[in-house]
């Protein structure tokens, strides 16, 4: 039997996640693959954006922030429980993501990306600025999800670590099966034409300006169901959430990974996140050895490292 | 009845009039060609029937409905399919992809649908699949379905193009020069294709440079130079009339002489 890429894709991603903690030497490793998946989860969203459709965005972590702060307020202002709020937090999302994308996606390339980057910074002023609500550049404490507690009252004790590690896992595996399935769907194929030909796309029936948008609103919700997950399980957040830079590494992951899939967007999460873990040992020379290795992955791979590193072996087995 | 009028249609680049005052109409099942030389304004036509550019002046009727202007999309939604001279191609889809997304109109269903793979959805999916498979037949692709399409020949590419626009089974086809680029062999398949399509009851627009599979295909043809309408009527009348073959003829004696004068040139 031949598998399908998609399975292929959920499987390897399924058993890297039930072998991993396995191999973890402290309970702290529980959290990092925690942040890894919850950042996967993101760049998945960005695949589709930019992967598929070919747009950028530099203000995606305005969503992460709304989804993230949804967690925060809508408990105590709307008296929601905090599960209801990354629903909340993803529906905000969505209708913010059609406001603002419908002007700014008639924008191409760097255009769209200075626009949408001015979002980014427009949500994370807001949040850094109402201090009344929002509590400032200190943050907000964010409720406790409540699940743990009801799991362990049913004989289901986990510690914090592993149960945030399966929740995010859960929900990376769902992000990602919902993309795979998008793919290869009447949906995806429109997004992916777009990205080839917006004139030719145009010709097949193809509403360019509406599957932009489509996409967008996806691609935001991603990043707001990530931002929730940052808040609950640091029961605490920042407007850094919110912050430019989270956009851009956003994007960053996505695209040394490999933007066009959305494995590759998974292993550059992984990488992105990771490494930084493994180069503390190298001190103050840590940023500069990752800004290396980004400049020479995109140098001598620019498909991505995963696209990148498949080819080499191919060539090589061949 | 008529499916497409063409009324005093015109636009102007910077000032300059690339297409000025052109009128002309098509049946269904009919195929008319525009002719003319290089610069005359032909795909400029095709881009304002088509919707690419909006036109500054004129009407476009299609089967009865007013479409001047109408976006590439919308006219796709009424039947209108097209081909590039310059080719549009979805370069990192596969060939089968490429075909599958002409059948958009009729796959689309709900994004919900789409995400969470409903059978709906999967049902939509195959039916396009299978249909792609058979249109990548009849124009003899179907052994490079799964390639990625930026790989193939430029007379592959072209006969891609055409699977494409038909997989939205249009009432009217704009082809620009479908035949350019490929070998005798090829311009013979693609010209029984024409035919074909033609004999199912497409209307076909054809901007061609071949004027052996002009002549032998057109039931009509229009004549443009410099933006301008200047001859229309049956390929035998049209091939006689005087103000072509000047246009012709004076264009091959124009490109003549330039050709002499950059030889000196460069002595």
């Amino acid at each position: 039997m031949r598998i399908s890429p998609k399975m292929a894709t959920l499987l390897t991603l399924s058993v890297i996640m039930l072998i991993a903690p396995f191999f973890f030497p402290s309970a702290y490793y529980f959290r990092i693959a925690s942040l890894v998946y919850v950042n996967a989860l993101a760049v998945v969203g960005v695949v589709i954006l930019t992967g598929y459709a070919g747009q950028i965005s530099l203000g995606h972590a305005g969503f992460a922030g709304i989804g993230g702060y949804a967690c925060a307020l809508a408990p105590v202002y709307l008296g929601l429980h905090p599960a209801a709020s990354v629903v909340f937090g993803a529906l905000a999302s969505g209708v913010m993501a059609w406001i603002v994308g419908r002007p700014i996606l008639r924008l191409k390339g760097y255009y769209l990306a200075v626009a949408s980057l001015g979002f980014g910074i427009l949500v994370s002023m807001v949040l850094t600025n109402e201090i009344a609500v929002t509590g400032g550049p200190d943050g907000m404490k964010v409720a406790d999800l409540g699940l743990r507690s009801w799991l362990s009252e049913r004989g289901l004790s986990l510690t914090n670590g592993q149960f945030w590690y399966t929740i995010t896992a859960l929900l990376l595996l769902a992000g990602a099966w919902l993309a795979l399935n998008l793919e290869n769907s009447a949906t995806g194929r429109a997004l992916r034409a777009l990205h080839g030909s917006e004139t030719a796309a145009g010709t097949v029936g193809i509403d360019v300006a509406s599957a932009k948008l489509t996409a967008f609103i996806i691609s935001a919700v991603y990043a707001s169901v990530s931002g929730s997950l940052i808040a609950l399980m640091n029961r605490m957040i920042t407007p850094d959430i919110a912050g430019y830079m989270h956009s851009i590494e956003m994007v960053t992951m996505a695209v040394l990974g490999g933007s066009a899939s959305v494995a590759g967007g998974v292993f550059g999460a992984a990488i992105l996140t990771l490494l930084p873990q493994a180069l503390t040992s190298f001190d103050q020379y840590e940023q500069v050895t990752l800004g290396l290795i980004m400049m020479l992955v995109m140098i001598f791979l620019r498909q991505g490292l995963l696209p990148g590193l498949a080819s080499l072996l191919k060539g090589r087995g061949a | 009845m008529t499916l497409l009028t063409v009324e005093g249609l015109g636009i102007q680049f910077g000032g300059v009039k690339a297409v000025n005052d052109v009128g002309f109409s098509l049946n269904p099942g009919e195929i008319v060609s525009i002719i003319g030389p290089n610069g005359a304004g032909k795909t400029t036509l095709f881009n304002m029937i088509s919707g690419v550019y909006t036109p500054g002046a004129g009407k476009v009727t299609l089967a009865g409905e007013d479409v001047t202007g109408m976006a590439p999309f919308l006219l796709a939604r009424r039947g209108l399919s097209r081909t590039f001279q310059n080719l549009q191609i979805f370069q990192s889809m596969s060939v089968l992809e490429n075909v599958m997304s002409g059948f958009h109109l009729r796959e689309r269903g709900s994004v919900l649908a789409d995400l969470f793979a409903w059978p709906t959805a999967r049902r939509r999916a195959r039916a396009a699949e299978g249909d792609a498979r058979k249109l990548l037949e009849r124009v003899g692709l179907e052994r490079a379905a799964e390639r990625e399409a930026g790989s193939l020949s430029y007379g592959s590419l072209k006969r891609l193009e055409i699977a494409r626009a038909l997989a939205l089974d249009p009432r009217l086809l704009l082809l620009d020069e479908p035949a350019a680029g490929c070998n005798a062999v090829e311009t013979e398949e693609i010209d029984h294709l024409i035919e074909e399509i033609a004999k199912a009851g497409t209307a076909i627009l054809l901007v061609e440079h071949d004027m052996k599979m002009v002549m032998r295909i057109s039931k009509h043809i229009v004549v443009l130079d410099h933006g301008e309408k200047i001859a229309e009527g049956e390929p035998a009348v049209v091939s006689r009339d005087p103000r072509v073959i000047e246009a012709y003829l004076g264009a091959q004696a124009k490109d003549k002489a330039m050709g002499e004068e950059a030889g000196h040139a460069e002595h």
